[in-house]
């Protein structure tokens, strides 16, 4: 097969390439953030562990939620049976949870 | 394949790895499978929560954990995804060799992952002597752990084959898929990841 490696995609797809990737730069940074955030509130031991628990579960969530909207690319169109399928997924996920938390700890 | 799906910049598609139906089945597909690793992931997390704390008299997770190391290896697994995340910038712009260099740095960031993965593990056995059989704690552990390790090992892998298979085709509407299905499951390694390092080693430093 012909290697036909060329730059030139039309400079308006290009245009759109480059905005994109600087969103996805942003919520890098976002995520580098939240992350300092929960390593600092548990080394710092500055909340109760009662609090510093939910928080930081709390920010694993919107991390997670970053990398499957934006470097997964969940947020863009046509990808409404991938969020059928991952909340499929997380549904399962927590029903699994549930039920193991409740065979131990009751 | 059909003969000649090789890209021209004038017929170059916005989103190649959805441009053929094959395309669009394997985009499908690996959420699919995403969707099923969560349940698996879930279930081993619900586990790692009920055994965490029948250490059997070994050692606990408070004892043991370094969060130094913890946190190098996050920062590396979070900037591999970013890099995985410019390869696929590169291939929308249908600039191969840079995709290939990107997803070259993908790869052995995450082999500097694994590394010290392999490392903290060895740490434990011989300094701790906390292995797979020390507790339920340590079984729960290492399940976990390095179930979400043998991923990262099987994703090198798998980019690697990616890389050196299609070193000399080019990028074409036949291998771009490719490319892009593994850059989805390489991301949902660091999904997993966030939560180990949250659930395993921050709240075993919490108590």
């Amino acid at each position: 097969m012909e290697n036909t490696n060329s730059n030139n995609v039309n400079s308006f797809q290009k245009q759109k390439n480059k905005e994109e990737m600087k969103k996805q730069l942003i919520t890098f940074a976002l995520m580098i953030f939240l992350t300092l955030i929960a390593f600092g509130a548990v080394i710092s031991e500055a909340m109760p562990s009662m609090f510093v628990v939910p928080f930081i579960l709390f920010l694993a969530v919107v991390q997670v939620g970053f990398q499957f909207y934006y470097f997964m690319h969940m947020k863009d169109k046509g990808h409404d049976m991938p969020a059928v399928m991952i909340y499929g997924g997380i549904w399962a996920a927590l029903l699994t949870l549930a039920g193991l938390i409740l065979i131990v700890w009751w | 394949m059909s003969h000649d799906h090789s890209l021209k910049p004038e017929t170059m598609p916005s989103e190649p790895e959805k441009a053929t139906l094959e395309g669009k089945n394997k985009f499908l597909g690996l959420w699919f499978f995403l969707g099923g690793e969560t349940v698996l992931f879930a279930s081993l997390f619900g586990t790692y929560l009920a055994l965490r704390n029948s250490t059997a008299g070994g050692p606990s997770g408070e004892e043991i954990f370094g969060l130094e190391l913890v946190f190098i290896m996050t920062m590396l697994l979070l900037t591999s995804s970013l890099t995985s995340v410019y390869a696929m910038y590169h291939m929308k712009n249908n600039n191969y060799k840079k995709m290939q260099l990107w997803l070259g740095i993908t790869g052995l960031l995450g082999l500097g992952f694994l590394s010290l993965e392999i490392y903290e593990f060895v740490h434990y056995i011989t300094d701790y002597e906390f292995t797979f059989r020390s507790s339920a704690f340590g079984s729960a552990f290492y399940t976990l752990v390095g179930f979400h390790g043998g991923h990262v090992l099987f994703g090198l892998c798998w980019l690697l084959t990616l890389m050196i298979r299609n070193a000399k085709r080019g990028l074409n509407l036949y291998n771009a898929p490719k490319f892009y299905v593994f850059s989805l499951y390489w991301h949902f390694i660091d999904v997993v990841w966030v939560f180990i390092f949250t659930v395993v080693y921050l709240m075993g430093k919490v108590g």
